[in-house]
């Protein structure tokens, strides 16, 4: 909608050009503009979701056969650890919130930052240091850690490897977590322009509101926990090690009190980017927009009281095996909510198969196997069987990469166009979507079969009847990987030499970033508009903008 | 209140914000400590007998003596606020400095207490502390683990309040624009309030 055109008064000049304090590279990795920041994360980002996917290869490409395959055990603990902390710390974590949110938070509040720039700036070179640490605790002697991802004790104070660096990674990681949750609530609660009332924000600002109360609240938490395993391992103080006398069961549930809420860190964002995208390719109002910003905050808050699922299996009483089990599946009410929702809101819909579509739809698809899947495991008796096999593997996979990872994509063929002023191929990133959707099931689908019949999961070895489902698998993920290689090449290609975008609404969207220009400039907005409509108004295609000294 | 929002300000600048932010940070530290608040819960109802000796060996009066000084301090702190707001520079500046000298007579004391359990032989990793019964064992783990914490936190509180008197003497910070200092007092009454959890649950209950 081109209809405030006519101010060119102040330079208009897009962010990726704007001349600030600095110059070359420092002009990126000092910038406090939201936008810059956005990218910084987004490229940091890549690059570790690179390393982790090629440890997922590694493990994949090793379980091949039974028995050695490429590497030893240790080295085969320690793909697994290396693939859960990147992916979780370094890519699910801050996919969404960081790289989109930062970029996309402040525009559809209508607003020219978000509440602390510099803050921001830090949590990216927080986020930056804990990378780096982590590639650091490969590269020195001692080796990455080879604990898994949980840490779990009394393992992760007697191994040999470096704990303590990929710990403390993973507390700078958290720390700059929390920096992020708290500035965007900050800058929910104070930044929406005039006329924007909560009930006129876009889905995905709430989704990224819920996240980081989540961010904020349960992230201490695992601080506090990484830290203990440090003071453990330096000092040995006792606190968790049974043989002083400490219970490593209590390190259990102080870890999953933040890991499970983290879970929803992971997927409430994507959640956020599908309400954005399938409004605006189904031409239609959002159905049920307060359910679904509520059902946000109902996964917040629920989420935060069934940690102890993840350790049914440890000896709990069972009064709380009982209320954790119950609760576990109250937590599927708000996400069925969202699922119904969004289906509804395709339903007489003009729907139009774009990339950003395509992965909104997979996520739908993926997403409610991956629900389920946990259902079936929040059951305490068949959770006794299901407990540490490949089903786990394969539902978690299925929520965080088939959710969250789809979501990832879906954002990026959906604003990528609209941060860089250029358009990838098309046609292409439908052939790379149908492969990674393809790859995606053949990957992680056997698993489910395969931890049904007892495969235990993390297992270096296995018994030759599992040979045939590990085969499937590992194919799967050479055509997943070849999914993605096509798709990355399309979009960096798309980003260096495709068509020049200058159109203000690519993709037809509603929402505020579609009423600037493309790409942005530094100051987002000429004047700061004023909201009279809720977000998704699909008749009546207009933005009002009132004249600059209409503030209250 | 919203009309921070022209499209002509240049230097945005928004009190409440800053405010609402430090309060979500310090929920944070909250959250930090209650991890280990939690785990003394659980460990104080596991070994009951074994808290109510442990904690005899430590000295009530060095601890009343040390929540004194950090109370002192809190007040202080406050009063440089107030001075400021009332636009005198230099008794604003009095005062912080009077926070940071109470803050380092609180580590000072810390450190004296600290090394007479050392002595005794009461620390991670000593014969001693290996022989001891386990829940007695882990009351001193908690003890060493939550003061030094805590204690990690009247150093940052101490850097952060020396920041801040720079920037007063240097007049960023102002009569009409004190929210930094604000941020740095709110900062060590959480400081305050943390020990003030910390002094009964070592020192008190026996």
């Amino acid at each position: 909608m081109d209809n405030d055109a006519a101010t060119a008064a102040n330079d208009h000049v897009s962010f990726l050009k704007y001349k600030g304090k600095y110059k070359g590279i420092r002009s990126w990795i000092l910038s406090t503009d939201h936008k810059r920041i956005g990218i910084l994360y987004l490229m940091a980002l890549l690059c570790f979701f690179a390393l982790g996917v090629t440890f997922g290869f590694l493990i994949r490409l090793e379980l091949l056969t039974p028995g050695k395959t490429i590497v030893e055990p240790q080295v085969y603990n320690e793909f697994f650890t290396l693939h859960g902390v990147i992916m979780i710390f370094l890519f699910v974590i801050p996919g969404l919130p960081a790289v989109f949110g930062n970029f996309f938070l402040p525009i559809m509040l209508g607003a020219k930052d978000v509440a602390f720039p510099r803050l921001n700036l830090l949590s990216w070179w927080l986020y930056v240091t804990g990378g780096v640490l982590i590639i650091a605790s490969i590269l020195m002697p001692g080796g990455p850690a080879d604990t898994g991802w949980t840490f779990y004790i009394p393992y992760s104070v007697r191994t040999t490897t470096n704990v303590i660096i990929t710990g403390s990674a993973a507390f700078l990681l958290g720390f700059s977590s929390i920096l992020t949750g708290l500035n965007f609530i900050t800058t929910i609660h104070r930044l929406r322009a005039p006329g924007m009332g909560w009930f006129k924000m876009p889905l995905f600002a709430w989704s990224l509101y819920a996240t980081a109360w989540i961010q904020v609240l349960a992230t201490p938490i695992i601080g506090i926990t990484l830290l203990l395993i440090i003071v453990e391992r330096v000092f040995g103080v006792g606190l968790f090690d049974p043989a002083l006398g400490g219970d490593p069961i209590l390190f259990q549930h102080l870890f999953w009190i933040y890991s499970h809420p983290a879970v929803y860190i992971m997927i409430v964002p994507a959640m956020g980017v599908i309400s954005e995208i399938i409004p605006v390719f189904a031409r239609r109002t959002i159905f049920g927009y307060k359910f679904i910003a509520f059902s946000s905050i109902g996964i917040a808050l629920f989420g935060s009281l069934v940690w102890a699922h993840h350790m049914f299996a440890v000896g709990m009483s069972d009064t709380g095996q009982f209320i954790f089990s119950f609760l576990t599946f109250m937590v599927a009410i708000p996400s069925a909510i969202k699922v119904f929702n969004w289906t509804a809101t395709l339903y007489k819909g003009s729907i139009s198969l774009d990339p950003p579509m395509l992965f909104a739809l997979a996520f739908i698809f993926l997403f409610s196997i991956g629900g389920f899947t946990g259902l079936i495991q929040g059951a305490l008796s068949v959770d006794i069987h299901l407990t540490d096999t490949s089903f786990i593997v394969g539902h978690f996979h299925y929520v965080m990469f088939g959710g969250t990872g789809m979501g990832i994509f879906a954002a990026l063929h959906y604003w990528l166009p609209k941060m860089f002023g250029r358009m990838y191929n098309l046609k292409r990133a439908k052939v790379a979507f149908w492969i990674i959707f393809v790859g995606f099931n053949t990957l992680y689908f056997p698993m489910f079969v395969m931890g049904w019949l007892g495969m235990p999961r993390r297992y270096y070895d296995y018994l030759p009847e599992y040979t045939i489902y590990h085969q499937i698998s590992t194919v799967g993920s050479w055509i997943l990987i070849t999914g993605m290689i096509i798709m990355f090449t399309n979009l960096i290609q798309g980003l260096r030499k495709g068509k020049v975008v200058t159109e203000r609404n690519i993709w037809g969207g509603e929402t505020l970033e579609w009423t600037i220009e493309t790409p942005p400039t530094h100051d987002n907005f000429d004047k700061i508009p004023m909201i009279s409509t809720p977000p998704y108004e699909y008749k009546q295609n207009e933005t009002e903008e009132l004249p600059e000294e209409i503030i209250h | 209140m919203s009309t921070q929002e022209q499209a002509v300000v240049h230097v945005h600048r928004d009190d409440i914000g800053s405010r609402m932010g430090m309060w979500l940070f310090l929920f944070t530290e909250l959250l930090l400590f209650g991890g280990l608040f939690f785990l003394y819960s659980v460990y104080r109802f596991m070994h009951q007998a074994d808290f109510h000796v442990a904690a005899k060996e430590l000295n009530v009066l060095v601890g009343t003596f040390n929540t004194a000084i950090l109370l002192t301090s809190s007040l202080t702190m406050a009063l440089s606020i107030t001075a400021l707001q009332r636009n005198n520079k230099k008794l604003s500046v009095f005062f912080q400095l009077c926070t940071i000298l109470l803050a380092v007579a609180f580590l000072v004391n810390k450190y004296f207490e600290w090394m007479t359990k050392i002595h005794h032989g009461i620390y991670p990793g000593s014969d001693e502390y290996l022989a001891m019964e386990s829940g007695r064992r882990l009351f001193f783990a908690l003890y060493y683990v939550m003061t030094g914490l805590h204690a990690l936190h009247v150093i940052i509180g101490m850097v952060l309040i020396s920041v801040m008197t720079r920037f007063t003497v240097r007049n960023v910070i102002t009569h009409d624009n004190y929210v930094k200092l604000e941020a740095a007092g709110l900062y060590w009454h959480l400081v305050d309030i943390i020990w003030i959890f910390l002094f009964p649950l070592f020192y008190l209950i026996t």
